[in-house]
């Protein structure tokens, strides 16, 4: 089924929608940029067509949907723990190809690893259904093609969106009655099929080469320009390591909430136990073991695809222009080295 | 849904110093943990760690714990009586059914002796489980020394090397425990051994290299690991090493997967 709105029309569904799904899409907040009189895009509930942000990639994740900068845990009163409550009505997440196979790749850590299903990741997740945004192109950070996350059938909805309105199409039953007896039209999405930027991730799989990699000289330039300041990681629409953090309410110390907040394996002290040393002490340390996750290791536990869908924020947001895609370009450099060494001995 | 991270409250049945800074806290739980594992602590309005169980018995379970941290700090201010809450047991502990019949060698530096605790008395109590034990202790220096009732019965049982860094004491050697490990007899176990080693992360380095020189078998060593977590099931993401989550995996690893772990 598909449909062809203009800006009335999809005004009215996205109120339609908004009765029976919390609607989160990118959203521009004026003046909320880290520099002065510049905008932040990010996920967040809306209510007008207007309000949606299609024409450029936001520059936070739809993950913020899922699984909150910080979300409470647990309360307590004295001695008792009460559960936080999860969100009642169902969600309804306006995302791009890349950050609904981000969900895929989140899902495997929250609610698959080591058997543990995560309560607080699950009780969202059952609740969500995606509205797969058309992708425009993307920008010149952007390699989803590269990754493989271009593409995507996980999606209720799909929408096109143009300055007059937009196309929709309809592939769960569920969402039919909201468009009455509107004329259909023929919409199918379509995907990115070239971006800009390629990369090519290396081959990892040579346990030896590994362990050279992980000494080689490259990730020293990080020491120098890094600045461990966690941004990519909080811009990543798949990164998922939190802290828990205990807080009590100002003016009764007996009254608190147990936290998650988002962590970050870049900054210092994310290894650290008390009492100890830190075991990644470098920029180039934690550059490495973020690289590394990305592509190869989480590849190497969960087997489906790399813990990247190249999306590009991380590029985005570094303030030190750190470009990932470079990173691994730099990375196949090295491994190509370390393999011709190899060969040679 | 079930929350595997819900703590549940428990009763401190008694607090026992083994040391000024290494207290045994005995808790009151019916949970059943294998040998070796661990448990997140958590004190409400502080926060949670993860602590291996170092003894257990009908109805409790006892933690070993040093006051270092924020956590550890506070559990330092109860006494028996007041509530500690406790979830888990979570990680894979020793392969015990492994180690049955055999020549067992076991290597600590430390409170590293704490994990390996339960296992120890279990052999104690139970002889006819494996060939022999051979235990090598080592701490920095008497202040630092734990479980003095129990490293005095195991003298009994075991073959047993207790040494300190740099002191001296009566009937203790002085020395890495890296010095002694030359001094287990194994040619004399045909084969049929496997040896545990637990400490701080260079003590194992160093100990897991002087087996090799001392041609013990690599497939025969374990060892258990330490890392920073916040849920202990895999999702934080602080105890990742690779492709390897020392909280699901760990924190007993075998050697050959141990050494190439790479933080």
């Amino acid at each position: 089924m598909g449909y062809t709105l203009n800006r009335q029309q999809a005004d009215a569904l996205l109120a339609a929608l908004s009765k029976d799904y919390t609607v989160y899409a990118p959203k521009r907040f004026l003046n909320q940029g880290r520099y002065s009189a510049t905008d932040v895009i990010r996920y967040a509930e809306v209510e007008r067509f207007e309000d949606i942000v299609w024409q450029t990639k936001s520059d936070y994740p739809a993950k913020e949907v899922l699984t909150p900068i910080q979300q409470a845990l647990f309360y307590f009163t004295e001695d008792e723990y009460r559960e936080s409550k999860g969100p009642k009505k169902p969600i309804l997440i306006l995302a791009r190809p890349c950050d609904i196979n981000a969900q895929h790749i989140q899902a495997k850590i929250y609610a698959g690893n080591g058997g543990y299903t995560d309560l607080y990741y699950e009780r969202v997740r059952e609740m969500v259904k995606f509205a797969m945004m058309e992708c425009c192109g993307g920008d010149d950070t952007c390699f989803c093609v590269s990754m493989g996350t271009n593409k995507t059938s996980d999606y209720s909805l799909a929408f096109k969106f143009s300055d007059d309105g937009v196309q929709v199409q309809v592939t769960d039953n569920a969402f039919a009655s909201y468009f009455g007896d509107l004329p259909q039209t023929d919409y199918t999405p379509s995907f990115v099929e070239e971006n800009e930027l390629k990369v090519t991730v290396p081959d990892l799989s040579d346990k030896e080469v590994r362990k050279a990699l992980k000494s080689h000289p490259m990730w020293q330039e990080f020491n120098s320009r890094c600045i461990s300041c966690g941004a990519c990681t909080v811009a990543c629409s798949t990164c998922t390591c939190f802290t828990t953090r205990d807080v009590i309410y100002g003016d009764n110390p007996e009254v608190g909430e147990r936290r998650r907040v988002t962590s970050s394996c870049q900054i210092a002290g994310f290894d650290q136990m008390a009492g100890q040393r830190e075991f990644r002490s470098t920029a180039a340390d934690r550059m490495r073991y973020k690289v590394l996750h990305k592509f190869h290791d989480y590849k190497a536990r969960f087997g489906d695809s790399h813990m990247c869908v190249g999306c590009g924020r991380c590029t985005h947001r570094c303030p030190e222009l750190i470009s990932i895609s470079a990173t691994v370009n730099k990375v196949s450099a090295a491994v190509n080295e370390i393999k011709a060494g190899l060969a040679q001995k | 849904m079930m929350n595997p991270v819900q703590p549940k409250p428990c009763t401190i049945l008694d607090v026992h110093k083994e040391s000024a800074h290494e207290w045994t806290f005995r808790v009151e739980t019916d949970m059943k943990v294998d040998h070796g594992q661990f448990m997140q602590l958590s004190i409400p309005k502080i926060g949670e760690c993860p602590i291996s169980v170092s003894a257990q018995g009908d109805g409790w379970l006892e933690f070993t714990i040093r006051n270092v941290g924020k956590v550890t700090n506070v559990i330092f201010e109860k006494t028996a009586g007041d509530t500690m809450f406790l979830r888990g047991p979570y990680g894979k502990g020793w392969p015990v059914d492994q180690f049955k019949g055999k020549h067992v060698v076991i290597i600590t530096g430390g409170t590293g002796l704490a994990p390996v605790r339960s296992m120890l008395n279990l052999f104690a109590s139970q002889p006819d489980m494996v060939k022999s034990v051979h235990l090598i202790s080592g701490f920095k220096n008497e202040d630092g020394i734990v479980f003095h009732k129990e490293l005095e019965a195991w003298k009994e049982r075991f073959s047993t090397i207790y040494a300190l860094d740099n002191d001296t004491k009566d009937g203790w050697r002085t020395g890495m425990v890296t010095a002694f490990v030359k001094e287990i007899p194994w040619d004399s176990f045909g084969g049929d051994y496997a040896v545990v080693v637990v400490g701080p992360p260079p003590m194992m380095k160093f100990t897991g290299l002087e087996l090799l020189k001392n041609g013990v078998d690599v497939e025969k060593i374990w060892m258990s690991f330490e890392r920073k977590m916040s849920c202990a099931v895999g999702k934080c993401g602080h105890c990742r090493i690779d492709e390897t989550y020392v909280c699901l995996d760990g924190p007993v690893f075998p050697y050959t997967i141990a050494r190439d772990l790479v933080d």
